[in-house]
């Protein structure tokens, strides 16, 4: 992936760029890495009242360091309250988280999520990854799911190899069919190539904005299923001086996240 | 909702039994006496964990994990044990490491968080070795919470419409009060859960400082129950602040005095992950040979869990870990203490 601008580099990019899809005073429960740093810097910029919820159990707590585990002790400093697993999960389940921030190995057009495994056959997998996690528990419950990955055309994939936590499962009703939470699913994907959301009528994924410097082509060609683009199709804003700064001083000073090659 | 509900079939084995009478009859039997139930981890292991056991870790991986009792069950080369892989990261680690289990309810495993994946877990459980059934954080917290009330399942609103749920053992009902769609998972009944904690007395009553992940319930549904603690204190300092309890003594079979039990897990409030040793393990999996040393330089070849410490820098790593710790209980850090002595 080339990216022209000597500012920033792609993992700061997307962390910016999700960062403000987070709107002040909601609730969300995030993974770690890039969803954790992109959620603490709309803590510290447009979003100070956005309360952050760790599936472990950590509350609302001032965040000081980038944590490295979704139960380490940076996600309770300071914290409103200190609980366990259930009792996140049931706070999903009732309805009263907005967001939930996740990763994952693939996705598709419908915004399925695979984190399980690579490969044909479930007994022997070519790559066994770690499973759900909290993944498929927060993307059934939370009221929208928010994905972060780089884009290429393995990713981005025609069809997952194990579908481990929901989308939109196979396209418009396809949720509520199964005995999902009703009006809840996936909201936006942010890649290294562009920001995308999902057609209200078809649930279909769509590119919601190109990062600067990027094509609709270099989208087409780094992913597998059809793209689709808003007309007209603007450009993402870049990352601010103000976001790189706070971002880098403030939120990973240690490179943990953005420091990584985006690959 | 006059939708004909479809039952979807799931396919995963069930790996342990969610009748509750079962339960029931093994809790009446459990011994309710306040003993002295205070044993060397080497002890606890080979008294109360046998071949074929199915265990569950408490903590969050390389939270708050019961380590010395891990790489106990390795050093004993235990067999065929049932894992449930909830929350499994640095604890999935040592017991692929040992190669101890051949069956796993999987919600995460296999991964370190930000750390990446292990490659010993990984070339073992793409070897074939290992029975597997999917569930997620939710579903397996949930199935030791049904044990824990004492029912067999809870009905749930996640895994629908997912490969997650067909890999899995739940199964899709529906509520005879609204008609709503649910997916009902088992009660999980662990023969043996170890958890490591803050303060416990001789007795087991203990208390944790901190978030309880899914520890509450593991403390409950499991029908043994061996602990390690950072103290041994009295039980009147328990009765102190009771809203710390995590688990009363009746349940508890063994109390394990380790200090730094958790390294190189994170302890809240006691000291931070050892980020440096945690790397030199991902580094040594890479080569299986180079690993095979590293596991006897670290567990097989070393009598205790203290002489894994010493190893790793003794007092004195500890005391740079206690620094890194952001947790400070009252605002006053935690002063590294010499020994580990009872």
């Amino acid at each position: 992936m080339k990216l022209n601008n000597p500012r920033y580099n792609l993992m700061e990019l997307m962390v910016c760029v999700a960062s403000r899809q987070l709107e002040d005073g909601k609730t969300a429960v995030i993974g770690t890495g890039m969803p954790l740093s992109a959620a603490m810097l709309a803590q510290k910029m447009a979003s100070p009242n956005l309360v952050i919820l760790f599936e472990a159990g950590g509350v609302a707590p001032k965040l000081e360091r980038l944590p490295i585990s979704v139960a380490d002790s940076n996600t309770q400093t300071g914290g409103l309250l200190h609980t366990s697993m259930d009792v996140i999960f049931e706070a999903c389940q009732r309805g009263t988280i907005d967001y939930t921030f996740l990763g994952g190995a693939q996705i598709d057009m419908y915004g399925n999520i695979n984190s399980s495994m690579i490969g044909t056959d479930y007994n022997h997998p070519k790559v066994r990854l770690p499973g759900s996690g909290g993944a498929n528990d927060l993307a059934s419950l939370c009221w929208k799911t928010l994905i972060i990955t780089p884009h290429d055309k393995r990713r981005f994939t025609n069809k997952l190899d194990f579908l481990t936590s929901p989308g939109y499962l196979t396209g418009p009703g396809a949720r509520e069919r199964a005995g999902l939470p009703a009006g809840s699913g996936p909201y936006k994907v942010i890649s290294t190539l562009a920001l995308m959301g999902y057609d209200p009528e078809t649930k279909r994924m769509r590119v919601e904005s190109l990062h600067s410097g990027v094509t609709k082509e270099e989208v087409i060609e780094n992913t597998s299923f059809e793209m689709f683009f808003v007309d007209p199709l603007p450009e993402t804003p870049e990352p601010t001086d103000q976001e790189l700064r706070v971002l880098r001083e403030e939120v990973d000073p240690l490179g943990l996240v953005i420091g990584k090659s985006g690959q | 909702m006059n939708e004909q509900v479809p039952t979807l079939l799931s396919q995963g084995e069930l790996f342990s039994s969610p009748c509750v009478e079962e339960a029931r009859s093994f809790f009446m039997q459990k011994p309710r006496t306040m003993s002295n139930k205070l044993m060397s981890v080497s002890e606890a292991v080979s008294r109360f964990v046998h071949d074929g056991d199915y265990i569950a870790s408490g903590g969050f991986g390389g939270v708050r994990i019961a380590t010395a009792v891990l790489h106990e069950m390795v050093r004993q080369h235990k067999k065929n044990l049932g894992l449930s892989g909830h929350t499994a990261t640095h604890d999935f680690q040592i017991l692929a490491a040992g190669r101890c289990f051949d069956r796993c309810d999987i919600a995460y495993i296999v991964g370190l968080e930000m750390r990446g994946l292990s490659a010993n877990a990984r070339r073992y459980m793409e070897s074939g070795a290992v029975k597997m059934t999917e569930w997620s954080n939710a579903t397996l917290a949930w199935r030791y919470k049904a044990a824990s009330m004492g029912v067999p399942f809870l009905p749930t609103r996640v895994l629908m419409g997912t490969d997650t749920m067909k890999y899995s053992a739940a199964k899709t009902i529906e509520c005879p009060f609204t008609g709503q769609k649910l997916v009902a998972v088992p009660a999980l009944y662990p023969d043996v859960g170890i958890i490591h904690v803050h303060r416990a007395d001789i007795y087991g009553n203990c208390q944790v400082d901190g978030i309880t992940i899914a520890d509450y319930d593991v403390g409950r549904c499991s029908k043994r129950i061996i602990i390690t603690t950072e103290r041994l204190v009295d039980t009147d300092e328990i009765r102190k602040d009771p809203l710390k309890t995590l688990v009363p003594f009746w349940l508890v079979d063994a109390v394990c005095h380790v200090p730094y039990g958790s390294y190189p897990g994170n302890m809240p409030y006691e000291y931070f992950s050892d980020e440096d040793h945690l790397a030199e393990w991902m580094e040594a999996e890479k080569d299986p040979g180079v690993f095979e040393k590293f596991i006897d330089k670290y567990i097989y070849g070393i009598k205790d869990f203290s002489e894994y410490l010493e190893l790793n820098g003794g007092e004195a790593r500890m005391a740079e870990l206690r620094e890194l710790e952001p947790l400070q209980r009252d605002g006053v850090r935690v002063v590294a203490r010499a020994g580990g002595s009872r």
